[in-house]
């Protein structure tokens, strides 16, 4: 590719003294800087920053912008991270300075409207999970697992019960057995059976009075809802654990049915797939967790408490965990969850998810005939295609085809994810796309199929980046720049 | 190796018996179902395995799973070439591929696991699911 200026860094654009402002001189006294501090708390000499003008950086970042695939570009169909179209209103309203420019530290007399929008948004979400009890402040949904799972901890200690096992279906993200071991807990692995949902046998197996959580994703990440969940709830209740709920599926079941109302005790929720939160980027984002009342007192501080019409933070919760994020979280994506589940009310909400599957199950419909789905012919929001046949019989590989979609306009689903599935694509379309996308995306993955081996192997073709060397990229990453010599 | 002759885990690791100890490393299916591997790390010699035990770890641009001793000792040699070159286990998981050398202390119980035939019937029923 050639270079220009998105590809190369800033720091390759710097030329020593070019400014993007001058100012005037100054012309009041002045303290020399060494006068202020003493000379050990001094650097020896400037940071390498680099020196640009203002349109070197303007073209280098709208370059490179133009470089990115993002949903309002493509279609994205990236299973498990429910890319659905994030309405603009909403980037608007968490945009108003009366949101945006808040200080956290000012005294809540003086941001009522804030902690009024946080306090009803903790109710909306507690109505939608069936669940007593919302905390807003962990930053991303894994966060959110952790808090959850930390809350448990301290649920259990309280009552002086040691139990120390998490159980968790093979078909889950692999963050949920990452939080488990932060918290302390270890993990125990329970079986998928041959339909894809959890194993009762191995389950029953596996069930024992050290069982703290068992954590499940529900509708699981082959996109089948584990109708069995009642069953498995009781199972662990009676053994005295509690069931936690990934919630990062909830966009198939949003007023459907509720996580509480199944047996569900705590779960988070990742507003960046089901509330219109941005999508990816790294953050910040917010990953909401709502509990039973058994486990309220041990949520974080502060919680938003309200008397008489007044709202006020409140850090007075001996039980609690404690701080899990400074201030309040990232309020910025609680207010686009706020206006997205008010925007859309129950019976929006409802239409959601019943659109969101609605569209999965055509495009299953559509791809299934030449792409197999070895889960059946019924999903709920996402379904599983597999390459292996492709693989066994022409050396294609899922990877290939990923790769081949990105030229032809698409971003690529998930693959390679769940791990029960061999050759896994995961392909989950949201309520958001009309039934002509859905059509001409199926169309473009038959046509993809039935190219010849070589090509696909090779895709992608047309993009300013070929394939990358994923094993140099992992064994030798380049993660720092340095000035060339 | 003469895959013929060598006994297979569930969990596609491979064991060789010889005069008292066993050779153990991925099998080929393993290493394809794997993709380009990008790191493999293996235990310290001298460490004592249960069966079953988890003994190092394989990374691929896919997935990171752990590695399970098929029989139980103390290990007396690990392949650090494996490790400096995971390549190595696409090109010859066989020979070249070995991972650790145990030393056991009673025979290696064949029907605890599986032989070629019934090794291959597995990974059939497993890559057409």
């Amino acid at each position: 590719m050639d270079k220009d200026q998105s590809t190369e860094l800033l720091f390759d654009l710097s030329q020593p003294g070019r400014r993007a402002a001058r100012f005037p001189a100054i012309d009041v006294p002045t303290t020399p800087v060494d006068s202020v501090f003493g000379a050990d708390d001094l650097a020896e000499e400037s940071p390498p920053l680099p020196e640009l003008a203002e349109i070197d950086v303007v073209r280098h970042f709208t370059n490179l912008s133009t470089r990115n695939m993002s949903v309002d570009t493509n279609f994205y169909p990236l299973g498990s991270c429910t890319m659905k179209y994030n309405p603009k209103r909403n980037e608007r309203l968490a945009s108003l300075p009366q949101f945006a420019d808040l200080h956290p530290y000012q005294p809540d007399a003086t941001h009522q409207g804030m902690l009024r929008l946080l306090f009803d948004l903790e109710a909306m979400i507690g109505e939608i999970s069936g669940l007593d009890a919302v905390c807003l402040q962990p930053a991303a949904g894994a966060h959110g697992e952790l808090t959850a799972l930390l809350v448990a901890a301290s649920y259990f200690r309280k009552s002086g019960q040691a139990r120390t096992k998490v159980l968790i279906p093979d078909s889950a993200h692999g963050t949920n057995p990452s939080s488990a071991h932060l918290a302390g807990f270890d993990c125990v692995q329970v079986a998928s059976d041959q339909r894809g949902l959890v194993d009762m046998n191995d389950l029953r197996a596996k069930i024992d009075g050290d069982v703290a959580v068992f954590m499940i994703t529900n509708p699981n990440t082959i996109g089948l809802f584990d109708h069995q969940i009642v069953e498995i709830a009781s199972l662990i209740h009676e053994a005295g654990g509690l069931m936690y709920l990934d919630g990062a599926n909830m966009n198939a079941i949003l007023g459907q049915t509720r996580p509480g109302d199944f047996g569900i005790d705590l779960m988070h929720f990742n507003p960046h797939k089901t509330f219109s939160g941005p999508h990816g980027g790294g953050g910040p984002g917010a990953g909401p967790i709502a509990v039973r009342g058994m486990l309220e007192p041990f949520l974080p501080t502060p919680r938003i408490a309200e008397r008489d019409g007044q709202w006020r933070l409140d850090f007075d919760r001996p039980d609690s965990i404690g701080r899990v994020r400074s201030f309040f979280g990232n309020t910025g994506v609680l207010v686009r969850a706020y206006c997205y589940i008010r925007t859309h009310g129950a019976e929006g909400l409802k239409s959601v998810s019943t659109n969101a599957v609605l569209n999965a199950n055509y495009l299953l419909s559509l791809v299934k005939d030449f792409l197999p789905v070895p889960h059946g012919d019924r999903c709920m929001h996402e379904f599983v295609a597999s390459a292996s046949g492709l693989h066994k019989s022409r050396g294609v590989r899922t990877m290939d085809i990923a790769k081949r979609l990105l030229d032809r306009g698409y971003h690529a689903p998930t693959v390679y994810f769940p791990l029960v599935v061999p050759e896994a694509m995961m392909i989950e379309p949201t309520e958001t796309e009309s039934k002509e996308t859905l059509e001409q995306f199926a169309d473009v993955l038959r046509e993809i199929i039935e190219e010849p081996a070589e090509l696909l192997q090779q895709a992608p073709h047309t993009l300013g980046i070929s394939r990358p060397d994923e094993v140099r990229a992992a064994r030798k990453p380049v993660l720092r720049w340095q000035a060339s010599t | 190796m003469d895959e013929s002759k060598l006994l297979y885990a569930e969990s596609h690791e491979w064991v060789s018996e010889s005069e008292g100890q066993c050779t153990i490393g991925i099998t080929r299916f393993a290493v394809e179902q794997l993709t380009d591997i990008v790191y493999v790390e293996l235990p310290e010699v001298g460490k004592t395995l249960s069966k079953g035990d988890p003994f190092g770890v394989i990374e691929s641009v896919k997935a990171v799973s752990d590695l399970y001793a098929p029989v139980a000792g103390e290990i007396i040699e690990t392949n650090t070439a494996v490790v400096d070159d995971p390549s190595i286990l696409t090109e010859d998981p066989y020979d070249k591929g070995w991972m650790i050398k145990i030393k056991i202390v009673e025979p290696v119980d064949a029907s605890s696991l599986l032989d070629k035939a019934a090794y291959d019937a597995k990974i059939q029923g497993d890559a057409g699911h």
